[in-house]
C-alpha cells in the first residue's frame, strides 16, 4: 500500500506540535507534481484554500486560510505534519488527514458511496506529501 | 451575507467580472425576497428554532443561489420542476394498478395542503417516524392494496413534489418531542458524525462553513424546505435522500440508502433545523 522507501502512515512520528521532522520518502519532493496535486487528483487543496500562485486555476475555496506566504509562517517540518495529518496541529480541524489510514466511520471506496474493502490506503502517498511540501515551501511571499 | 460569495468568486476566477462589491438590495442574492407567482410569500430567513444551539438565523438554500437561479423559482412557468408536478397531478387520479387511485380517497391534491410542513412525523399506527414518501407508500400498499413505488424513483419524487407544491408558503413545523424524540436524537447524532476518509460531518460544511465557497460551490445551510429540488446540474427533480446520499458519498464514505432508517432520522433532524422557514419545494438549485 505504500512504497518500500516510505514511512508507513502508522509509523510516522509527530513532534509535540504536530510536525514531522524527517521526510516521509527518500526521493526529494517534486514542486511541479506538488503544484498539480493542489488542484486535481486526491489533494484538491484549492477546494478549501486560495493560492495566488495558482490563480490560473478557477474556483479557489475559502473554507481554510489562504496559503500565500505559508512558508513564512511555518517551517518545513510543521508543513509536512499539517499536510500528513492536520489534526495533530489543529485539533478537530475540518481539514482532512491525508497520510492516515483511520480508523474511520463508514470508510468508502473512493467516491463511489460503496463500502471500502480490504486495507485502506492513505488519501495521498508519502511521495505526494513530499511533493506538496516542496510546493508549499515555494509560497514564501505575500503577493499584493 | 453574500459578500464573501462575490469576493470568493473574484479571487477564484478571472472569468467572473467584478468590481468593488457595491450590491444593491435587488442584486444581492441574500437580500432578495421570494414571492412565487406574485402571490405566495416565502419566508427564506428566520430566527433559528430554540433547539438549534449553533445558529442564530436560518436561511433557505434559495438565498445562496445566483440571482438567475433564484428568479427561475419565482414563477411556475419558469420553474422546470412544474413538469414533474403536472405529471404527479395526472398520476393522482390515475389507476394505481388495481382500480384505485389517490383520488379515490383524497378528492384533490389540494386537500392535502399543509401536510408537507409537518413531515417527517410520527405515525401512531406504524409506530415510527414516517417521511411523506413512506406515508404515500403506506396509502398505496396498505390502503389501496397496490404495488409500492420505488422510494427514490420518478413517480415518487414527482408525487412528493406535488405534496410540497400544495403546501408552499406553510411554515415548516416538524415535531421533535414525544414519540419523535428518539428518532430526532438519532438524526442529530448522524448530523454531527464525521464520516468517511475525509472525516466530514454535515455540520462541518453546512453549519461551520455556510456562505463559504468550497471549490465552485457556495455552501448553504443544507436546509430541506425546498425539496424535492430541481437541480440544473442534473436537470431533474432530486429527493432529499438522494441529496443526502450525494453529500455523504463526497466525504469518501459508505452512504446510507434512500428510505433507510438512518436517512429518515436525518431528514427529521435536518427538517427541524428549518422549522420556521416556508415549504418552498419544488425549488430550483444548481
Ligand atoms: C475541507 C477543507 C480543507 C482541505 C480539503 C484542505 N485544507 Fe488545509 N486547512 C483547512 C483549514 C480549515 C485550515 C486551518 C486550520 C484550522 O484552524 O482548522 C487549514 C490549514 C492548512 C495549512 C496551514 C495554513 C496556515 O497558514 O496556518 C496548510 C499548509 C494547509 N492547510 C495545506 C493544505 C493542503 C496542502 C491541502 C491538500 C492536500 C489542504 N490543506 C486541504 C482546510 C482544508
Ligand atoms: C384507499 C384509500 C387511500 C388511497 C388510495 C390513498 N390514500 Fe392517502 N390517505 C388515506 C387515509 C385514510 C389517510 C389517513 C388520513 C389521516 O391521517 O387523516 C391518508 C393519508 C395521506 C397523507 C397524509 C396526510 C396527513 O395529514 O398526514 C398523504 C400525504 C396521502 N395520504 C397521500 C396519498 C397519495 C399521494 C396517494 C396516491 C398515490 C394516496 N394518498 C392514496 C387513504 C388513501
Ligand atoms: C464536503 C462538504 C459537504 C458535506 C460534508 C455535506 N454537504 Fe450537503 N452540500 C454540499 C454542497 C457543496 C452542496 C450544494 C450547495 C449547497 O446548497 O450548500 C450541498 C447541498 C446540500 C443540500 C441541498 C440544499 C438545498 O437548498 O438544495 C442538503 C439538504 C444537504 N447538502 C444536506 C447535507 C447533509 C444532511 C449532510 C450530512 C450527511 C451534508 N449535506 C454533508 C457540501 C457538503
Amino acid at each position: 500500500l505504500w512504497a518500500a522507501d516510505a514511512v508507513a502512515p502508522t509509523d510516522v512520528s509527530y513532534t509535540e506540535l504536530g510536525g514531522i521532522a524527517e521526510p516521509l520518502s527518500d526521493t526529494p519532493g517534486d514542486i511541479e507534481n506538488g503544484k498539480a496535486l493542489m488542484n486535481k487528483g486526491s489533494g484538491n487543496c484549492i477546494a478549501c484554500h486560495q493560492v495566488s500562485a495558482l490563480s490560473e486555476l478557477p474556483f479557489h475555496g475559502e473554507v481554510g486560510p489562504p496559503l500565500d506566504g505559508v512558508a513564512e509562517r511555518w517551517d518545513e517540518a510543521q508543513i509536512r505534519g499539517i499536510v500528513a495529518n492536520a489534526k495533530k496541529t489543529f485539533p478537530g480541524t475540518i481539514m482532512p488527514a491525508f497520510y492516515h489510514t483511520g480508523p474511520y466511520v463508514r470508510p468508502g471506496d473512493a467516491y463511489t458511496g460503496e463500502a471500502a474493502t480490504g486495507d485502506l490506503a492513505p488519501i495521498l502517498s508519502a511521495q505526494d506529501v513530499e511533493d506538496l511540501v516542496a510546493f508549499l515551501m515555494t509560497l514564501d511571499t505575500y503577493p499584493e | 451575507m453574500s459578500r464573501s460569495f462575490w469576493l470568493g468568486g473574484c479571487a477564484a476566477s478571472a472569468l467572473i467580472i467584478c468590481g468593488p462589491a457595491m450590491l444593491t438590495a435587488q442584486e444581492d442574492p441574500a437580500e432578495r425576497s421570494l414571492v412565487i407567482n406574485g402571490e405566495i410569500e416565502i419566508v427564506t430567513e428566520a430566527d433559528a428554532p430554540a433547539h438549534l444551539e449553533n445558529l442564530s438565523t436560518i436561511r433557505s438554500g434559495w438565498t445562496f443561489r445566483s440571482p438567475e437561479t433564484q428568479t427561475m423559482q419565482m414563477d411556475d412557468f419558469d420553474n422546470p420542476a412544474t413538469l414533474g408536478v403536472e405529471a404527479a397531478r395526472a398520476k393522482f387520479s390515475s389507476d394505481l394498478g388495481n382500480g384505485e387511485s389517490c383520488a379515490s380517497c383524497h378528492e384533490a391534491p389540494e386537500e392535502l395542503a399543509g401536510v408537507r410542513a409537518v413531515y417527517p412525523k410520527f405515525d401512531e399506527s406504524a409506530g415510527e417516524v414516517q417521511t411523506i414518501e413512506m406515508q404515500i407508500n403506506e396509502c398505496i400498499t396498505d390502503r389501496a392494496g397496490a404495488e409500492a413505488w420505488d422510494y427514490d424513483k420518478t413517480d415518487m419524487i414527482n408525487m412528493s413534489a406535488l405534496m410540497s407544491f400544495v403546501s408552499r408558503g406553510e411554515a415548516v413545523n416538524v415535531a421533535i418531542d414525544g414519540p419523535a424524540a428518539e428518532t430526532w436524537e438519532r438524526g442529530k447524532e448522524i448530523y454531527y458524525t464525521r464520516y468517511g476518509l475525509l472525516e466530514l460531518s454535515c455540520a462541518n460544511c453546512h453549519e461551520d462553513n455556510y456562505d463559504n465557497m468550497i471549490r465552485a460551490d457556495h455552501l448553504s445551510q443544507g436546509q430541506v424546505n425546498g425539496f424535492p429540488t430541481y437541480r440544473l446540474k442534473n436537470a431533474k427533480l432530486n429527493s432529499v435522500h438522494g441529496r443526502f446520499k450525494g453529500c455523504v458519498r463526497d466525504t469518501m464514505a459508505e452512504t446510507f440508502s434512500p428510505g433507510s432508517p438512518e436517512f429518515v432520522a436525518l431528514e427529521l433532524y435536518v427538517a427541524s433545523r428549518g422549522n420556521g422557514l416556508s415549504v418552498e419545494g419544488p425549488a430550483v438549485r444548481n
